[in-house]
């Protein structure tokens, strides 16, 4: 396998407001690196909609972003309830998020669906009680 | 046209102006931060009632030119002086978000 730049981060899942510091910290990270502003732009929202996700549900977790030469990896590794139909949570608008997430713009049932849209390929590990793991690729053609 | 020749044409209020000399392009209007986010492109006029500190976030990481706040909602200080060291432009209007965006269109945006 090719060398790749890694950056981890652990998603602390206490402060909701504090959510998207790893995002804005992985923003800074690739435009450092040259990433084209527009793939950096993709892969800054999908990973916030992840850090949202691990922390509404899943108390926190952990982020490690790997930067190949001819792709952007982005691993989130959470130990919440897990995910029990993996199928329905990708549908939009659906969600089971509380409704203090709600009223702070959240919850909407589209953060799943966002970060299938903006990368190339999502794949969602998840077993009930055990926790949930999603990889997300996104090409740098 | 720059944010603050927006605010400027169409009398806005200045809530934070660290990057006033970039260019605005289309609108978005929304509430919701992830339809804001999967939706929103950048460079866009984002208009929002929303006034918590994750509109920031969604700001910079949807690279959006700046954010309106309409119907008179106002910002925390902290909220405010965290969009000033991110960069984030956030003008704010009297007006409903409709005519707001009524005015947006006048211009060509």
């Amino acid at each position: 396998m090719d060398e790749a730049v890694r950056f981890h981060f652990v998603v602390d899942g206490e402060d909701f407001t504090s959510a998207g510091q790893a995002s804005v910290q992985v923003k800074k990270n690739l435009r450092r690196l040259g990433i084209p502003p527009e793939v950096i732009r993709k892969i800054s929202i999908a990973m916030y909609e992840g850090e949202i996700n691990m922390v509404i549900h899943a108390d926190g977790g952990e982020a490690e972003v790997l930067v190949y030469e001819d792709r952007i990896v982005m691993i989130l590794t959470d130990r919440g309830p897990g995910i029990a139909d993996v199928e329905k949570a990708m549908q939009e608008g659906y969600s089971t998020a509380p409704d203090n997430v709600r009223s702070l713009g959240f919850g909407a049932g589209m953060g799943l669906p966002n970060m299938k849209r903006y990368t190339d390929d999502m794949k969602i590990e998840s077993v009930v009680g055990e926790g949930t793991t999603i990889t997300m690729t996104v090409l740098l053609a | 046209m720059t944010v603050t020749e927006l605010k400027d044409t169409l009398s806005l209020t200045s809530v934070t102006l660290p990057e006033g000399d970039r260019e605005v392009e289309g609108v978005y209007i929304g509430d919701l931060l992830s339809w804001v986010m999967g939706r929103a492109q950048a460079d866009n006029v984002w208009l929002t009632i929303m006034s918590n500190l994750n509109i920031v976030a969604v700001a910079t990481l949807a690279d959006v030119s700046c954010i309106i706040l309409c119907e008179g909602v106002t910002l925390e200080e902290s909220v405010r002086s965290t969009a000033e060291a991110k960069g984030v432009n956030i003008l704010a209007a009297e007006a409903p978000a409709y005519e707001t965006a009524k005015r947006l269109a006048e211009l060509g945006l």
